[in-house]
């Protein structure tokens, strides 16, 4: 297979200090064991996601899809202790979910930028409360931490964009500032929840090499909720398949792709057959 | 520009024509200076007596901020409570909307009981008559907030004063001023209210006394002295909302930074 030159590296990158990362090497970075989410109780009781086993070890990037309305958004939300598991236990990097000791990072579906900040206020916010930033944040807000928002907003194209509000933005810039606020904080951990959605091919495709450099540049475990296989199959090193509701995991299977991947990738024989089994089994469980 | 200049001419001309009309109406219509003094009557009394109504306009401007000052610190530490905690409000609320319905005149005669005549009943009736709507809109601010944008700090492991601090409060800003332009006004007809049943001073009491010597321009000077410090307070806090608030009416001088 003819895998083609590393998409030319970002000219700046964030340089930054040696992550001391909590977790040990016993520990995997994210655990879902058996875990089960209900709504509701009695005749109301909806299953929103049935026992599932997921590991992710540390530096994994994991792309998890299926059929609307499968369970995939419930796991991440599992995973940032958004809801809890009704029943099973939820694990990251070793403890319970709900003690956060794991640098998280999330990027939701919508932007969701904080209205009444530009988008550099919106992007650091992560550093005014997340440890150990927000220690220093008074500080730094003007100064190092400025430096990195911006650094990293050049990386994505949105340098000029800095000191707008965000409905002067469009959907795409809204989209990378999203990216960039996910990952600000250097999270050993990166939550993404169909973040290209709403977006054209091109723009999509520019992100997702943009998210590919970032990864290969930090290697943060990454979890990646999506309904593009192409999308799962360009990012990841393994793509989880979900059952209809009530969901669970039915295919685990390893991309047999070496990384970095160029995005003319997606157009070669292998990965056409890779996405079209995919498709087919996604098509099987949606019955 | 051109646009903003003629509606700013229109809106100027409009006060000027009404007061024109007013003082051409009781010279045609022959009304008595005792039932309603003309503009310019107004204008002169208003001179001349400015002296010794400045300290009687310091007393009320002073009652009605401090009563405003109060009503806001409680009506904010009210409602970000009632707009928090489920139980808060379950409790507090109908307790509120009851305190709320009474007629606040109706209150003054016991602040008057309480402490006496003078600036506190003043500036206790300004403080209630403005508690409200400050209450109600800081906790339909809080209560309203998109889930979602407080999901994005929940992810980050954010505590709950901060998500108060960063996403409930700011998202409020505007409900806030909204309700901050109600207050003001309400608690000058409370400070003035009071000042009319039980002080010696103050622009209520000026007006009260005037009535009953006669001296009706004084008390059309009063009202004028009173519409025209309600105008300014009100302008003030639009100039304040606008700063603060402006990224909700996607106000494009703010932007630019």
């Amino acid at each position: 297979m003819n895998i083609s030159a590393h998409p030319t590296a970002p000219a700046e990158t964030v340089s930054l200090p040696d992550a001391q990362n909590v977790v040990t090497t016993r520990h995997k970075a994210v655990e879902l064991q058996q875990a089960a989410v209900v709504f509701g109780t009695g005749d109301k009781a909806v299953t929103a996601l049935s026992p599932t086993k997921l590991i992710l070890d540390k530096g994994d990037f994991v792309a998890l899809v299926g059929p609307s309305g499968c369970g995939k958004s419930t796991i991440l939300r599992l995973v940032t202790s958004l809801i809890k598991p009704s029943s099973g236990a939820v694990l990251v990097g070793g403890r319970d979910a709900s003690i956060r000791h794991l640098r998280m990072g999330m990027a939701f579906q919508n932007p969701t930028m904080l209205p009444w900040l530009t988008i550099e206020q919106n992007v650091m916010m992560p550093l005014k409360i997340v440890k150990p930033f927000k220690s220093t944040f008074r500080q730094d807000r003007k100064g190092a931490f400025r430096d990195r928002v911006h650094a990293l907003l050049g990386q994505v194209g949105l340098r000029d964009f800095a000191g707008h509000f965000p409905w002067q933005l469009s959907g795409g810039m809204l989209q990378r500032a999203n990216l960039c606020r996910a990952l600000v904080h250097d999270p050993d951990l990166l939550l993404l929840d169909e973040p290209f959605g709403a977006l054209d091919q091109f723009t999509r495709e520019e992100l997702w090499q943009i998210l590919q450099d970032l990864y290969l540049d930090r290697k943060p475990t990454v979890l990646l909720v999506t309904h593009d296989l192409r999308e799962a199959g360009f990012l990841a090193q393994r793509i989880c398949v979900m059952s209809a509701r009530p969901g669970r995991i039915i295919s685990d299977e390893v991309v047999p792709l070496p990384q970095p991947r160029a995005i003319d990738t997606i157009y070669t024989p292998e990965f056409v057959e890779m996405t079209q089994n995919l498709r087919a089994l996604i098509a099987q469980v949606r019955q | 520009m051109t646009e903003k200049q003629r509606i700013r001419l229109w809106s100027f001309s409009m006060i000027v024509g009404f007061f024109l009309m007013w003082e051409v109406l009781c010279i045609v219509l022959n009304v008595s200076d005792l039932v309603l003094p003309r503009p310019s009557e107004i204008i002169v009394t208003l001179w001349t007596k400015f002296p010794i109504l400045w300290p009687h306009i310091l007393q009320t401007l002073y009652s009605t901020l401090v009563g405003f000052s109060l009503g806001v610190m409680i009506g904010v530490s009210l409602g970000v409570l009632v707009g928090t905690s489920k139980v808060a409000y379950a409790v507090a609320y109908p307790l509120l909307v009851g305190f709320s319905s009474i007629p606040k005149v109706a209150v003054v005669p016991i602040f008057v009981l309480w402490f006496g005549s003078g600036t506190t009943p003043a500036i206790l009736t300004a403080m209630v008559i403005c508690v409200f709507p400050i209450v109600v809109n800081i906790a339909t601010g809080l209560a309203t907030t998109e889930p979602d944008l407080e999901d994005v700090l929940k992810t980050l492991g954010a505590s709950k004063s901060e998500i108060l601090w960063n996403v409930g409060l700011p998202r409020t800003m505007p409900y806030f001023f909204a309700s901050l332009k109600v207050a003001i006004t309400l608690s000058f007809v409370g400070a003035v209210l009071s000042e009319t049943v039980a002080s010696n001073r103050g622009i209520g009491n000026v007006m009260m006394t005037a009535s009953s010597n006669f001296q009706v321009s004084l008390v059309f000077a009063g009202l004028i002295i009173l519409a025209v410090l309600g105008v300014v307070l009100y302008a003030l806090f639009s100039l304040l909302e606008r700063r603060v608030t402006g990224w909700a009416t996607r106000d494009t001088e703010i932007a630019i930074t």
